[in-house]
C-alpha cells in the first residue's frame, strides 16, 4: 500500500526530471535557431551582391526600374578601415597601460575607482558615447567627421582592452615576477621584459575583441561620421562606413541598394564573427598548453 | 677596498638608483593612462550635462513626464521615449530570461563536456553579431513573418478584449517586434552569466542533494538555483541594461513614433532610437539639447539597471562571476 504510493511518487519525480532536463536541451537548441537563421540569411542574400565591382567601385545612383546594383561599396570599406584603424591605434596603448596599472598595482583607492569606471563604461549605451563625441567635436567644429567617430569608438574599446589586459596579466605566475625580483630587476623592467612578453598573445586577443566590437558599431557613427557617397580619405569630414551603409541602404526603396546592404552586412558578419572565432581558437589553444 | 672596486660599487649603486627612478616613472605613466580612463567617464557625464543645459532650463524635471515631442513648435518631453525603452526592454527580458536560465543550467550542469565549449561559443557568437544586422533581419525577414502569423492573428482574436494587444497591425513595426529582437540579442548575456554563477556552486552542495536521493532536476531546483539565484537575477539585469541601451535594432524595427499608444503591436520609439534618428538633422539648438538630455536620462536608467546587476552578481560569486 505504502510502497505503491512511493513508486507513484518516484515515477512522478522521474517524469518531472525528464521533462525539465529535456526543456533545457530544447532551450539551448532554440537559442541556436536565430543564430543559424540570421547567418544563413545574410550569406544567402549577401553572396549574390559580392563581386569585383562591389569591392572596387563606389556609389552609383540607381536607375529607376532596375533591380541590379551598379557601383560598389569601396568607399565604405575604406571608411570603416580608417575609422576603426585610427580608433585601435589610440585605444590599444590607452587600454593596455590602464590594464597594466590595474594588474600590477591592484590595491588602493585609485585601482578601485578605475575598475568601477571601466565597469560603467563597458555598460554604457553606445549612442550615449556617440552623443558625447557629437557635442564635443561635431557641434564645436560644425562638421561631421570620421575623427569624431574614431574617438567615440575609442571610448567603447578602451574598457574592453583594459579588462582583458588586467585579467591576462593576473594569469602570469607570480613565481616569474619573484624570480626576476630576486635577480635584482626593478618592477618596471620585469613588467616590460618578463610579464608583458608572456601575456602578449592574450593582450592581442583583447585588442582583437575590442576591434570586433567597434567594427560592427553603427549608432555612434550615425551621429558623428554621418555617411558619404564618395570615396574620401579626409578624416576631418563625413565618411562612409560599412555598418552605416548597411543601415542606410536597407531603408531605401530600391531593391538594388537593399541587395548591396546585404553584401555589406555579409562582409561585416564575416569580419566580426571571424575575429571572434579566431580569438576563441587562440585562447583555447593557450589554455590547453 | 681598492679604488677601482669602489668605483664599480658606486656605478652599480648609481644604476640601481636610476632604475628605481624608472619604477616611479613607469608607475606614474601607467597611472596616468588609467586615470585617463576615469576622465573618459567624467567627460561623458560633464558633456551631456552641459550640452543639455538649454533643455534643462526650458523644461526642468517636467521633461521626464511630458509626452509632447514636436520639434517644429519646440515642445519636447521624454515620456514616450522612456515608455518605449522600458516596455520594449521588459518584453525582451520576459521572453529571454526563462530561456536563458535554462540554457545556463544546460551549459553549466548537464551538457556533455565535449559539447560544452562549442555550444558556449555558439551562444556567445549570438552576442557578437552586429546590431545593424539584427535590425536588417528584423526588417526584411522577421517583421513580415511576425505581422502575418503572430501579431495579426493575436490582435484579431484578443485585440478587442485586451487593449495591450489591440490592432490594427499595419506595417508590423512596433514594441512587440522590438521586444522579440532585443530578446534574441540579450539571450547570450543572461545565459553566460547564469552559466558562470551556476558553475561556481560548490560540488558539496550537489553531492549532498544526490546523497539524499534527489533526481538531477531536484538537485538543480533545490541546491543550484537557490544558491545562484542572486547571480542569475544579476545576469538578467545586465541583459536588461543591454536592451535599454540598444540603438540600431530598436530604431529599425520599432517604427520611430514618439507616441504612447498602449498596445504592444503599435509603433513607438525608444530613447536611443530617437537620438539616432533625429540628432544628425536637428535644426534648432533646443532640439539638439533635448536629445542630449534624453541621452543623459538613458545613461542614468542603464546605470541603475547595471548597478543592481553588478551588486547581485558580485554577491554570489565575487570576482568569478564578473562579466567582461
Amino acid at each position: 500500500m505504502q510502497l505503491a504510493g512511493l513508486t507513484t511518487r518516484y515515477r512522478r519525480r522521474r517524469i518531472v526530471n525528464r521533462v525539465m532536463l529535456g526543456l533545457t536541451v530544447v532551450a539551448t537548441a532554440a537559442a541556436l535557431v536565430p543564430l543559424v537563421l540570421i547567418i544563413a540569411y545574410v550569406i544567402q542574400q549577401g553572396i549574390g551582391s559580392i563581386n569585383l565591382a562591389f569591392l572596387t567601385q563606389t556609389f552609383q545612383p540607381v536607375a529607376f526600374g532596375t533591380n541590379t546594383a551598379t557601383g560598389g561599396v569601396l568607399h565604405a570599406i575604406v571608411g570603416s578601415a580608417l575609422i576603426t584603424g585610427i580608433a585601435v591605434l589610440i585605444a590599444a596603448p590607452f587600454g593596455i597601460m590602464a590594464g597594466i596599472y590595474l594588474a600590477e598595482y591592484p590595491g588602493g583607492t585609485a585601482s578601485t575607482v578605475i575598475r568601477f569606471c571601466t565597469d560603467v563604461l563597458t555598460a554604457m549605451p553606445s549612442i550615449v558615447v556617440g552623443v558625447t563625441a557629437y557635442v564635443l567635436i561635431v557641434q564645436r567644429t560644425h562638421q561631421f567627421s570620421a575623427l569624431a567617430g574614431s574617438i567615440a569608438l575609442v571610448v567603447l574599446m578602451v574598457p574592453i582592452i583594459t579588462r582583458t589586459t588586467e585579467e591576462i596579466l593576473r594569469l602570469v605566475p607570480s613565481s616569474q615576477r619573484e624570480a626576476a625580483t630576486a635577480l635584482g630587476a626593478p618592477k618596471w623592467w620585469l613588467t616590460l621584459t618578463v610579464v608583458l612578453p608572456v601575456a602578449l598573445g592574450g593582450i592581442a586577443t583583447g585588442v582583437l575583441l575590442a576591434f570586433a566590437r567597434a567594427a560592427g558599431e553603427t549608432a555612434p557613427l550615425l551621429v558623428t561620421v554621418l555617411g558619404n557617397n564618395n570615396l574620401t580619405f579626409d578624416v576631418f569630414g563625413p565618411m562612409q562606413a560599412l555598418p552605416l551603409l548597411a543601415y542606410r541602404y536597407s531603408a531605401q526603396p530600391f531593391k538594388a541598394l537593399n541587395q548591396q546592404a546585404w553584401g555589406a552586412a555579409l562582409i561585416l558578419v564575416l569580419v566580426v564573427l571571424g575575429t571572434n572565432i579566431l580569438v576563441r581558437v587562440l585562447t583555447r589553444r593557450r589554455s590547453v598548453r | 677596498m681598492s679604488a677601482s672596486e669602489t668605483r664599480a660599487a658606486l656605478r652599480i649603486g648609481g644604476l640601481r638608483q636610476r632604475l628605481r627612478h624608472g619604477d616611479l616613472l613607469f608607475g606614474g605613466l601607467a597611472l596616468l593612462f588609467a586615470l585617463l580612463v576615469v576622465s573618459l567617464l567624467v567627460a561623458i557625464v560633464a558633456v551631456t550635462w552641459t550640452g543639455s543645459a538649454e533643455a534643462r532650463r526650458a523644461f526642468g524635471l517636467g521633461f521626464l513626464v511630458s509626452s509632447a515631442w514636436d520639434p517644429v513648435k519646440g515642445h519636447f518631453g521624454a515620456l514616450p521615449a522612456i515608455y518605449g525603452t522600458v516596455v520594449s526592454s521588459l518584453i525582451a527580458l520576459v521572453l529571454a530570461a526563462p530561456l536563458a536560465m535554462m540554457i545556463g543550467i544546460f551549459l553549466a550542469d548537464l551538457c556533455p563536456a565535449r559539447l560544452r565549449a562549442p555550444l558556449s561559443m555558439m551562444v556567445e557568437l549570438l552576442a557578437a553579431i552586429p546590431s545593424v544586422v539584427y535590425g536588417m533581419w528584423g526588417v526584411f525577414v522577421f517583421i513580415p513573418f511576425f505581422r502575418d502569423h503572430i501579431a495579426g492573428p493575436i490582435a484579431a482574436a484578443l485585440g478587442g478584449v485586451v487593449p495591450a494587444l489591440a490592432g490594427p497591425v499595419l506595417v508590423g513595426r512596433g514594441l512587440a517586434v522590438a521586444g522579440v529582437i532585443l530578446a534574441i540579442m540579450i539571450l547570450p548575456t543572461i545565459a553566460a552569466v547564469s552559466r558562470d554563477v551556476l558553475a561556481v556552486v560548490p560540488t558539496a552542495q550537489r553531492e549532498a542533494m544526490l546523497a539524499l536521493g534527489a533526481t538531477r532536476w531536484e538537485v538543480i531546483r533545490h541546491a543550484l538555483l537557490p544558491y545562484a539565484r542572486a547571480g542569475i537575477v544579476g545576469g538578467m539585469m545586465l541583459g536588461l541594461g543591454r536592451a535599454l541601451g540598444e540603438t540600431m535594432a530598436a530604431t529599425m524595427v520599432i517604427g520611430n513614433t514618439p507616441k504612447i499608444s498602449g498596445s504592444i503591436f503599435q509603433p513607438a520609439t525608444t530613447a536611443a532610437a530617437q537620438i539616432a534618428n533625429e540628432l544628425p538633422t536637428t535644426n534648432t539648438s533646443l532640439h539638439a539639447s533635448a536629445l542630449i538630455l534624453l541621452a543623459l536620462v538613458l545613461f542614468v536608467i542603464t546605470l541603475v539597471a547595471n548597478a543592481i546587476a553588478r551588486t547581485l552578481v558580485w554577491r554570489v560569486s565575487g570576482r568569478a562571476g564578473r562579466t567582461r
